[in-house]
């Protein structure tokens, strides 16, 4: 049962750390906390799953329709709600507050376009079961596991080796150097945000994929939990959020295998309080400046 | 200068803070006669609204006002749903037939106890209702029923089957068949068909209802002397269940009793299937909707409840339901909601005839109070001394997508 439920914990923390990501490349470049993020991500699940319901699409083209629509809503939320706070002298709150307009209009515009009811994508796919010794997996969670890492790498080195990822990361350390050093930091947010909330569609699909349930309400929960692990893994840190993901969800697995499932939340967020009393920064963060 | 610069801002200060604190105490003055003021009116509106249906008593021609609180809209909304297509259609069917006339004031609670209180006392308060209906879950009925009963309007829950509910005042009926009388059944009948020795229970824990579900079950097993080899938790809304049902499967029971609302069993059912746990599962009133079958698909199968409803039953009323039902609904098949919330509406029909008021809410409790030998579509329906009803049950299994009696 051991080796099954580290399965089970890795899938679902993978999920944690996908969401996570999106939040810490925006937390990283703008230094605000997107409140639309968990909205976005459900956005994404929805069109991945009517792509995959109406036009009968693989599940990775239906992937990659959800992230470019969820990129795009990005983009226009940094056009209509970040941008124009950035321009000027406002409370550091502004921006937070605008995302969380931001996410309430995206709830209630899904909860109009696709219902209140939870929906299920077609079972074919989570049909396909593997035993590998003491494990069972289906393919699924193979698709979650191996999508989650693989973006999670191909993001770090994106941003550590390429010049696009160089230029985020100088935005990242201070705007206004980044801006006389000739880079168009306007063009990098764009391109940070859309980066993220793509993550997010993707993210979107691949939860809709493992748990079959959609829904217009299923940002919140998985939108507070992306915070969690933001918080756990040092704010704006990569590695941190991808760690802090699958620490989360182990935790919250093994707290109901070992021990009670009444308790899964309390110790999964208990031992964040924990964590953060011995390493108030988070897991990776650094006290001063660096991030990514 | 910057001396006297100084003592000038200084002063100006300190007249500000003079200022300041003259103009708060003036605004607290304000604010508290405005406050008395709205409070005079608000109670001056209530004491109009309540001596005003008293006035024009027993004015037959109105339509009868009945407020309706219903889960419309989350994840919960199938239950709203069919509770509002059950009460449409008996409101056309009763006003047609004319002795007497129901109009009905819909409001939606989103399966939120503070959005039920909001909604019964607007509906108590503003739109002056003779009579409630709902609201769909047990829990949002123990925080908007003591209202009612206050007010003194009779609220009649149509799906609130948790333990306890009619308890909480004179006023506070429910046509659902309670849990307690209702899992019973269902437990004995799956342990007796499938000799069950030792099962595992999953409660939702965030949800009275689903609490009070559990406790009826553990008892049951208990009584009759089945070994409960795993008790797991989930919450309401929650979505991952691998941890606990993997657990269960290395457990090996002779079968899994759930106590949730129908998103979270069918994906309970869903994944516990995926997984290889291919027992019979017994649920709670949860399981009563064909949503579980919609999501769950064939992993439904196997899957037990005790339901007062069964769409299968050779009786000439029920069956003409279910075809104006269809009818009226794309060819949908009623569920437990539509019919309890049909036979709700009847039930407020033949009280608001018997009691020959509109208006008069004492008069219309008493009334429903003193129902007996109703006919409705889940069978014949009395209420007892406690407001509890008095009816049957029948055990139902999903087999290949459909409800059919368990024999």
């Amino acid at each position: 049962m051991f080796w099954q439920q580290l399965v089970n914990g890795l899938t679902l923390g993978s999920t944690y750390s996908l969401v996570a990501l999106g939040y810490t490349l925006i937390m990283g470049v703008l230094n605000i906390i997107n409140m639309a993020h968990g909205e976005i991500f459900m956005i994404g699940a929805f069109v991945g799953l009517y792509l995959v319901t109406y036009f009968e699409v693989n599940i990775f083209v239906a992937m990659a329709g959800a992230m470019v629509t969820s990129a795009l809503l990005g983009c226009l939320m940094e056009t209509v709600a970040l941008r124009p706070l950035r321009r000027k002298a406002v409370s550091h709150l502004a921006p937070l507050i605008s995302t969380i307009g931001v996410a309430i209009f995206l709830e209630s515009l899904a909860l109009n376009l696709f219902g209140p009811q939870s929906q299920a994508f077609p079972t074919e796919l989570a049909a396909v079961q593997m035993q590998l010794g003491p494990i069972r997996i289906s393919l699924v969670q193979i698709i979650i596991l191996g999508m989650s890492f693989g973006l999670m790498f191909v993001l770090r080195f994106w941003l550590s080796k390429t010049r696009v990822g160089k230029a985020i990361r100088t935005t990242a350390e201070n705007i206004e150097t980044a801006n006389l050093l000739g880079i168009n930091t306007n063009k990098i947010i764009f391109l940070t945000v859309a980066l993220a909330s793509g993550l997010g569609g993707i993210a979107g699909v691949l939860v809709g994929l493992s748990f079959n349930a959609v829904e217009p309400t299923m940002g919140l929960s998985m939108g507070l939990k992306g915070l969690a692990v933001l918080i756990l893994g040092g704010m704006g840190n990569i590695t941190g959020a991808m760690l802090g993901g699958l620490i989360l969800g182990i935790a919250e697995v093994f707290t109901v295998a070992y021990g009670a499932s009444s308790y899964r939340d309390a110790v999964a967020f208990g031992m964040i309080i924990l964590i953060l009393f011995i390493r108030p920064q988070g897991l990776f963060g650094k006290r001063q400046g660096g991030r990514f | 200068m910057t001396n006297i610069n100084l003592s000038i801002i200084k002063h100006k200060h300190n007249k500000d803070g003079v200022f300041v604190t003259m103009k708060k105490g003036f605004i607290k003055k304000w604010v508290t006669g405005l406050t008395i003021g709205a409070l005079l009116l608000t109670t001056a509106g209530c004491g109009g609204g309540g001596t005003a249906p008293a006035a024009n008593n027993d004015s037959k021609g109105e339509a009868a006002k009945i407020g309706v609180i219903a889960y419309l809209t989350g994840g919960g909304a199938a239950y709203g749903t069919a509770i509002k297509e059950g009460l449409d259609l008996a409101k056309d069917e009763i006003n047609a037939q004319g002795k007497v006339q129901i109009e009905l004031i819909y409001t939606d609670s989103r399966g939120e106890k503070t959005e039920a209180i909001n909604a019964a006392n607007k509906l108590i308060n503003k739109d002056n209702v003779v009579g409630i209906i709902g609201p769909t879950l047990s829990g949002e009925m123990f925080a908007a029923g003591p209202i009612a009963n206050q007010a003194g309007v009779p609220i009649m829950g149509t799906s609130t089957t948790a333990e306890g509910i009619p308890a909480l005042g004179d006023f506070v009926f429910r046509n659902a068949l309670p849990e307690f009388l209702a899992v019973p059944q269902a437990v004995e009948k799956a342990i007796s068909t499938y000799d069950l020795k030792k099962v595992a229970v999953m409660y939702s824990n965030n949800n009275d209802w689903a609490v009070s579900g559990y406790k009826t079950i553990e008892s049951t097993l208990k009584k009759n002397g089945v070994e409960i080899i795993a008790t797991e938790t989930f919450a309401d809304k929650d979505t991952d269940y691998s941890a606990q049902l993997t657990k269960i499967a290395s457990l090996k029971p002779d079968a899994v009793m759930v106590s949730s609302l129908y998103q979270e069993a069918a994906l309970v059912l869903k994944k516990a299937r995926e997984i290889g746990i291919t027992v019979p599962f017994v649920g709670t009133n949860g399981f009563n909707s064909p949503e579980l079958i919609k999501i769950a698909g064939p992993a439904a199968d196997g899957a037990i409840v005790a339901s007062p409803w069964f769409p299968g039953k050779a009786d000439e009323k029920v069956q003409k339901f279910i075809a104006d039902y269809k009818a009226k609904y794309n060819n949908k098949v009623p569920d437990q909601f539509a019919a309890q919330a049909y036979d709700a509406l009847y039930l407020y029909a033949s009280a608001l005839e018997q009691a020959g008021t509109t208006t008069d809410r004492q008069k219309l409790r008493d009334a429903i109070a003193t129902i007996k030998d109703f006919q409705g579509v889940t069978g014949k329906f009395a209420f007892d001394e406690n407001r509890e009803p008095v009816m049957n049950a029948t055990v139902l299994i999903i087999k290949d997508g459909q409800f059919t009696e368990l024999k």
